[in-house]
């Protein structure tokens, strides 16, 4: 068996002529919460399907659990997927719902009721699905996509019309998932998110992966930022003023101003702040964020 | 595909499907049997398309399944509504791709599916054979007419003709408008071209040109439940309709294996 959950080289997929995914190739080794991270209509949803079967790909290979992309028979059903927010049958409750999949996959019936309760719905089973709300109906999502008891699970933006609570259930689930030994592959626009959970990423953009590898390595490799702070807002135009003269880079963001790839110039800085008759309330020195991260390279 | 049958089973005994669908074939039942029964005395016509149907032929054999068989087309109709919804809709909903992932193997998806919703036709035309039978034996004193032949070997050999003529006729329907809900992926798209072609356009180009019948699948298929008329032989349908339908399936498949699943 192979080591990497997932295996694609130059995966695309082309509709008409709209490239959707363009020679994507990157690897999800076992054990691993891999977060696919990328803007809207990047090309990630397109990707997923790709690797459950359900749309076939224009060109490119790819395995899944060590399996050909071709044969999803071979692998599905160890897989549990929720992709593009979840879909039922309004007229049937919640539990009905995961009775008709567990059947379809030949699962066992009693596994539904646990499922029910492991996130938080076993209280609400037997009401039907068109009475849940957003959140009630992503973590029936997010049941069904258990179901198999998967070695991967691939999770298509699963804290959607969560509450912060919610978030923090479907963060310390995936963390379980992990810890036992499961695979997880998952999409959020919550970038946050990703950066807590996530060991390894995948990056999107426009269908092409911009990074593949794991977390820590994409944020220590990114210049960390100066963050400067006036005692007094009043003198936050006069301290620009200085950046931009020294012909540096930098943003205005919470009566802060972030300046980027200028560590060193710190002491100058303060020095010059100093003799401007400018008091810093802070000047610190901070490793950028994933979403800073991913704004940075995508340029969005 | 037994998994995708039971599966779709669980979705077809919904109460939202199951008694509204039960009343109204209840309803269409008792009205066209209580039609044929309460005015064979008038002298009025009071059979199918306007024909007269004598209190002597519903004392012979014919009498016990007469109200029945003219619920076959009707049967075929909410059969064509019910095949095309439970197939389209898993298009609209986006429940397809749950399915999919579950059962990769789109081939035992559409069998699974069609076997099911064969189970459900059977229900629903025993429910339709019970209600008839149940009000042709209570109007029958009332209206004098000797239910003595009903019950002999010929005559139950006839109930068990007719019940396979009906359900052969109704899954013709059914088919066809499983057909239409893989083409359209719209329940409300495919019923109402099913429906519009069967009720009514089919019956237009028959009246304005009447040697099209022989070949209009909804008469072929109503034909089929009806065990042949005079106008097209029985086994003439059975052809025609295979044939249509054997043609549309192989189409639909092909397009339900290829097409992506992207909705």
């Amino acid at each position: 068996m192979s080591d990497l959950a997932i295996s694609v080289s130059a995966l695309s997929k082309v509709y008409g002529e709209r490239q959707a995914v363009a020679q994507a190739s990157f690897e999800v080794p076992i054990g691993s919460i891999c977060g696919f991270v990328g803007p809207n209509g990047s090309g990630k949803t397109t990707t997923m399907r790709m690797l459950l079967g359900l749309i076939k790909p224009t060109h490119g290979t790819g395995t899944v659990l060590g399996e050909d992309i071709k044969h999803p028979e071979k692998y599905l059903s160890q897989v549990g997927a929720m992709i593009e927010g979840p879909a039922f049958y309004p007229a049937l409750s919640g539990a009905e719902n995961l009775r008709v999949l567990a059947s379809i996959g030949g699962f066992s019936q009693k596994r539904v009721a646990t499922l029910l309760e492991q996130v938080g719905l076993g209280d609400r089973g037997d009401s039907k699905y068109k009475t849940y709300s957003l959140g009630m109906k992503q973590r029936l999502g997010i049941a069904a996509a258990l179901l198999p008891q998967p070695k991967l699970l691939v999770l298509d933006e699963p804290t959607n019309g969560l509450d912060p609570s919610g978030i923090q259930e479907i963060r310390n689930l995936i963390k379980a998932m992990a810890k036992s030994g499961t695979s997880i592959f998952v999409s959020s626009h919550l970038l946050s998110e990703l950066e807590m959970i996530s060991d390894h990423l995948v990056m999107l953009r426009e269908g092409k992966v911009i990074f593949t590898g794991r977390t820590q390595d994409l944020l220590a490799a990114q210049n960390p930022l100066l963050v400067v702070k006036p005692e007094f807002g009043v003198d936050l135009n006069k301290l620009m003023e200085i950046v931009t003269k020294h012909g540096k880079k930098a943003t205005v963001s919470d009566g802060s101003i972030i300046i980027s790839g200028a560590v060193d110039w710190a002491p100058s800085f303060n020095r010059l702040a100093f003799e401007a008759g400018i008091t810093l309330g802070e000047l610190s020195v901070v490793q950028p964020s994933l979403e800073e991260t991913f704004f940075e390279m995508t340029g969005e | 595909m037994l998994g995708m049958m039971f599966g779709e089973i669980r979705k077809l005994r919904r109460k939202t499907l199951l008694i509204p669908t039960l009343i109204g074939v209840a309803l269409l039942t008792a009205f066209f049997t209580s039609f044929v029964f309460l005015r064979v005395q008038t002298g009025k016509p009071n059979g199918a398309r306007g024909v007269l149907i004598t209190n002597e032929f519903l004392s012979g054999k014919n009498g016990l399944v007469y109200g029945f068989q003219i619920m076959g087309f009707f049967l075929g109709i909410v059969a064509l509504c019910v095949f095309a919804s439970q197939t389209a809709q898993e298009y609209s909903l986006g429940t397809l791709r749950n399915i999919l992932v579950r059962q990769p193997s789109r081939l035992k998806v559409l069998l699974g599916k069609y076997f099911a919703m064969a189970f459900f036709t059977i229900w629903l035309e025993l429910a339709a054979a019970i209600f008839a039978l149940s009000i042709s034996f209570a109007l029958a004193p009332r209206s004098a007419i000797s239910t003595r032949a009903w019950l002999t070997g010929s005559g139950l050999q006839l109930l068990g003709e007719t019940f396979i003529n009906i359900f052969l006729g109704t899954l013709a329907f059914g088919t066809l408008g499983m057909i239409l809900g893989l083409l359209f992926r719209s329940p409300i798209t495919s019923i109402s071209i099913g429906v519009l072609w069967c009720l009514i356009l089919e019956n237009i180009l028959g009246a304005v040109i009447s040697s099209t019948t022989k070949w209009l699948p909804g008469a072929n298929f109503a034909n089929i439940s009806q065990g042949g008329t005079s106008i097209i032989s029985y086994q003439r349908s059975l052809l025609t309709s295979g044939s249509y339908l054997l043609f549309g399936a192989i189409v639909v498949a092909i397009l339900f294996k290829k097409r992506d699943v992207s909705n």
